[in-house]
């Protein structure tokens, strides 16, 4: 090939003006003619191999819903110890926080040594502590530091939250006071988030949020308040912050969704922070006139039967919650619940 | 020497751009020269030999891989420097110095300016109590705040210096010092424009064609009609001098184009890998992930509402260093001509000896402004940068910056024509009342001008956005986007909220505090609270009953009153029973309508904020049933619905 490229430079002693030899036909030489045909037969195999590999036939593929009930299961094996535990009379939410869960025995019996923990406290509102619509960050620290002593490998705290998340979390309280007990408080993004099957009864494919289900043991901590659709929120419908995507569709059978999540996430322990509570304006409060100071801290294994008293702190009938019903018809716990102690 | 003898006949310099052709002379004199430097012709002749063709230091495939990379766009950081040609004399050491300290500082600002963008987002902070006051911790608009560009535009429509729009003294005085530094060593976007003008010329504009695109061209003076248009629109009332502003370009562009962008490609090409069944490749995703969240972009994906012609303004301004190199500079920029103007009686310039000048042309080939640094034509000092680039390739020792130069050689004003001038300033004063005929600010409020919280009423407003966008890259829930002609040709890329993107967050006071100008004014959380003073609106929320699932479709919902942020709720609800239709299988309706207890939602407009917290969290997605339009917000006293909105005046004070 670079031999066709010569000088048109004039010979001076060539007497007829030569033709430039990249002028001439030439024809390709017999190892050119073999390199190009295998070259070309190479690409048309692999241009054939690879639609065929890509081939997709035309149709609308649907995929039908497998029966299968998706769980979540961080539960201990049951002791003979109370399924609730109520902690009151203190002004102290941390105190309150160690009796109650050392009325079910300690928190060694949730969380053993080299656990990783998820915690999960309500951070759903950019509001501030004394307003009650987040968890009380002094139960969150206590709980993590509990954690920690019982030799928790790693404490995670974490919510996906309604409000702006950085805001609800430092605003809060909480992002602060479970850092400085040694928790790693992970904030909510994008990609934290992957699409799962529930298979619930009303909830199908939803994405849930990774960090609270990528752990050994689970511990939910949610606040009770009021609320404006299903009167009380709590324990239960406290999952609805493992959920990402569009979640306010939800409301639209609020009960049933609550029930399919609870029925989805089985958390280890529950601690349900009574210490001050909205009793309206719920569930976002913002007024300090929409919060009583009650001084309790609920902690249990039967989510039912903490939001049945949660419920009857802000004075809701629990049996006339849908989604306490459902959870109770479903078995995941007893709104009359016996072993109940006061501790 | 004789200097008179050397120099070009008067007719040449009075046209700056000609390229003269000088007579071979001193050319011929040149060796004669040199016997007056013995010091510096023993230095220069040494030079080749220390220019040898070195060998590669790496043999076999690595050596072809490094030739290869030498000879790519980013080898030329690696190719050493030939060796100077004609006299060989070398530069000052202290100007060398210099131009090193140049670079350093074009680095320095380059990435300050990059890094306060990233920083441009609430990232919170562990050690915060509840009760800190969320705000950044970084003056993160602190460029526009040094903008004298944006000071003098926004002083000529107020009357004011706006707060920290002081610090654009520093730039006055410093070019009032020095001429256009601020051009070369600071100007983020200029330094973008260096570069990439440098890294990736076009083939067309390489070699002799690049001296050609570097000499002084009469299309530079563009910059200065516009200066003075813009000023004209500023006089009369709107400062869409913001549109060409160059930081504001930057800002706009990196901030709402690039940064974006590069967010949708890094979490879609990181999510790829963190499928893979590699624990390792899974982790190092994760966390690269975080990393960028959390310290680069923000934890959603961000979205900003007719971004394309803002990206596409952006890539054309810097596509054009390929053929011309710093084309925005050097014909565009009105912070640039302003300089220039304040550049003139600068007391550094630079000085030539055009005898000297041997027409090598070496000054050209990397001169920045084009401000015709060559022997044989005056100096264009206000089209220089003060790079250093022309006196540091100088091998004839043409070229001296220095504190009081000889002035002979130098030309301190642009060329312009007072006429062209004074209408470029009266078209620019037209524009206004133009657009506002169109689109009169008091008598056709669009719905969709809802101004971030803390605006100021719309002419006033008009009169200190500079377009810059820093308050839509600072919202934290994405609520704030340039607007198209939703505010009139003349409020393009201002802002503008689009609840149905995202809500304004209810204690979030961001844009105002990183607004330069004032347009939205830095107030604090009780004015959007609403804690002892009225809180600040920014319109008003209305249901679409045909929409709305209780209302038309007896399904429970009311997530638009959970979300109301204000207490008490400014969506209030109802409890009725409506027929629901029964149960329908294919033979037809099976049963008789049934009635359901549903809760229909309502407004009161004395307590709605206009956040549009309702808006967004609608369930009917694509055109909700909620939706919060302008009327009634609180910076205007005529777009207003009721009578009174004294509703607040009994409601308790609550702290937090």
């Amino acid at each position: 090939m670079a031999g066709r490229r010569t000088s048109t430079a004039p010979d001076p002693e060539a007497e007829a003006p030569t033709i430039d030899p990249a002028l001439v036909h030439l024809r390709p030489g017999r190892r050119e003619i073999l390199r190009q045909t295998l070259t070309t037969t190479l690409l048309a195999g692999a241009s054939l191999a690879l639609g065929g590999a890509l081939y997709r036939p035309p149709g609308f593929e649907h995929h039908p819903s497998t029966s299968e009930r998706q769980v979540r299961d961080f539960r201990v094996a049951p002791g003979p110890r109370p399924t609730v535990a109520i902690a009151k009379s203190s002004l102290d939410p941390a105190e309150l926080t160690r009796r109650a869960i050392s009325g079910l025995g300690g928190i060694e019996r949730f969380v053993s040594r080299g656990d990783i923990v998820a915690i999960k406290p309500n951070i759903g509102w950019d509001r501030t502590p004394a307003q009650a619509a987040n968890t009380n960050p002094r139960v969150v620290a206590e709980v993590v530091r509990l954690c920690l002593q019982a030799g928790a490998h790693r404490v995670v705290v974490t919510d996906a939250s309604c409000n702006e998340a950085r805001r609800s979390f430092q605003r809060s309280g909480i992002w602060r006071a479970a850092h400085e007990a040694g928790a790693e408080v992970i904030l909510p993004a994008e990609h934290r988030f992957r699409e799962m099957r529930l298979a619930g009864e009303l909830l199908d494919h939803w994405p849930v949020y990774k960090p609270l289900i990528e752990a050994d043991k689970l511990i939910n901590v949610p606040i009770a308040k009021h609320h404006n659709l299903s009167a009380y929120t709590g324990a239960m419908k406290n999952w609805y912050g493992v959920l990402g995507g569009r979640r306010n569709r939800l409301h639209q059978n609020i009960h049933l969704s609550v029930a399919d999540l609870a029925t989805f996430m089985r958390p280890s322990l529950t601690v349900l922070d009574a210490t001050r509570v909205l009793v309206r304006n719920g569930p976002q409060g913002g007024n300090l006139s929409d919060a009583r100071d009650l001084n309790q801290v609920i902690a249990g294994t039967d989510e039912v039967a903490i939001d049945a008293y949660g419920a009857s702190l802000i004075g809701v009938d629990a049996t006339r919650v849908g989604y306490l019903l459902l959870g109770q018809a479903r078995g995941l716990g007893r709104i009359d619940a016996r072993d109940v102690v006061e501790v | 020497m004789a200097l008179d003898g050397d120099l070009p006949r008067p007719l040449d310099w009075l046209n700056p751009g000609s390229q003269l052709v000088r007579p071979s002379a001193p050319r011929a004199e040149a060796p004669a020269r040199r016997v007056h430097l013995p010091i510096l012709q023993t230095k220069a002749t040494a030079q080749p030999a220390s220019h040898r063709p070195t060998q590669p230091p790496l043999a076999g495939p690595l050596a072809a891989a490094y030739t290869r990379l030498r000879r790519s766009p980013l080898g030329k950081l690696l190719r050493k420097s030939k060796p100077r040609p004609g006299s060989g004399l070398p530069a000052r050491r202290s100007i060398v110095l210099l131009r090193w300290a140049r670079r350093a500082s074009q680095a320095f600002f380059l990435f300050l300016f990059l890094w306060l963008l990233t920083q441009t987002a609430f990232r919170g902070s562990f050690s915060a109590s509840s009760g800190t006051p969320v705000r950044l911790p970084f003056p993160v608009e602190g460029f526009l705040l040094a903008d004298p560009f944006v000071a003098l535009i926004t002083v000529l429509s107020s009357f004011e210096l706006y707060a920290g729009l002081a610090w654009s003294l520093g730039i006055v005085l410093l070019t009032l010092l020095v001429g256009r530094a601020f051009c070369g060593w600071i100007c983020p976007f200029g330094t973008l424009h260096h570069f990439l003008s440098y890294l990736w010329p076009a083939p067309s504009g390489r070699g002799s064609r690049r001296v050609t695109a570097n000499h002084t061209k009469s299309w530079q003076t563009w910059k200065y009609y516009g200066l003075f248009g813009l000023l004209g629109a500023a006089a009369a009332g709107s400062v869409i001098g913001g549109w060409f502003d160059p930081i504001c370009i930057l800002v706009r562009g990196v901030g709402l184009g690039l940064l974006p962008v590069l967010q949708y490609l890094g979490i879609r090409g990181l999510e790829r890998v963190s499928a893979s069944d590699s624990l390792a490749l899974q982790q190092g995703s994760d966390s690269a992930l975080d990393f960028l969240s959390t310290h680069v972009w923000t934890s959603e994906q961000a979205h900003f509402h007719q971004t394309w012609l803002i990206l596409i303004t952006f890539f054309a301004i810097v596509w054009a260093n390929r053929m011309i190199p710093r084309f925005f500079c050097r014909a565009l920029c009105p912070l640039g001509a302003l300089l220039g103007v304040l550049s003139r009686f600068a007391p550094f310039g630079m000085e030539k000896d055009h005898a000297k000048c041997t027409d090598c042309n070496l000054c050209l080939t990397h001169c920045q402004g084009a401000d015709s640094p060559q022997g044989g034509v005056k100096h264009q000092k206000h089209e220089c940068h003060v790079c250093l680039n022309c006196e540091v390739a100088c091998p004839e020792d043409v070229i001296k910056f220095r504190f009081f130069p000889g002035l002979r050689s130098t030309k301190a004003e642009p060329d312009l024509s007072r006429r062209t001038a004074i209408l470029g300033a009266a078209a620019g004063a037209a524009l206004v009342p133009a657009g506002r005929v169109a689109n009169w600010p008091d008598k056709a409020y669009s719905a969709k001008v809802i101004r971030p919280p803390g605006s100021l009423e719309e002419r006033e407003f008009l009169e200190r956005c500079i377009r810059c966008s820093e308050c839509m890259k600072v919202c934290p829930n994405n609520a704030l986007h340039p607007a198209f002609l939703e505010a009139g040709p003349e409020g393009v890329w201002t802002p503008i909220l689009i609840p149905r993107i995202g809500y304004c967050e209810h204690s979030c006071v961001l844009c105002g505090q990183v607004c330069p100008t004032g347009a939205i004014q830095k107030i604090e959380e009780k004015h959007k609270l609403g804690q002892g003073v009225p809180p600040v609106r920014l319109g008003t929320a209305m249901f679409d009953r045909g929409r709305c699932l209780p209302w038309a479709m007896a399904t429970p919902c009311t997530v638009c009153e959970e979300f109301c942020p204000t207490s008490p709720k400014a969506i209030w609800v109802e409890e009725v029973w409506v027929p629901k239709r029964g149960a329908v299988s294919r033979a037809g309706v099976d049963a008789a309508p049934e009635q359901v207890k549903v809760k229909r939602p309502h407004v009161d407009p004395t307590l709605c904020i206009g956040c549009g917290a309702c808006e967004k969290v609608c369930p009917v997605v694509d055109q909700p049933a909620v939706y919060v339009t302008s009327a009634g917000e609180s910076r205007s006293k005529t777009n207003v619905i009721l009578l009174e909105d004294s509703a607040y005046a009994d409601v308790p004070v609550s702290p937090g």
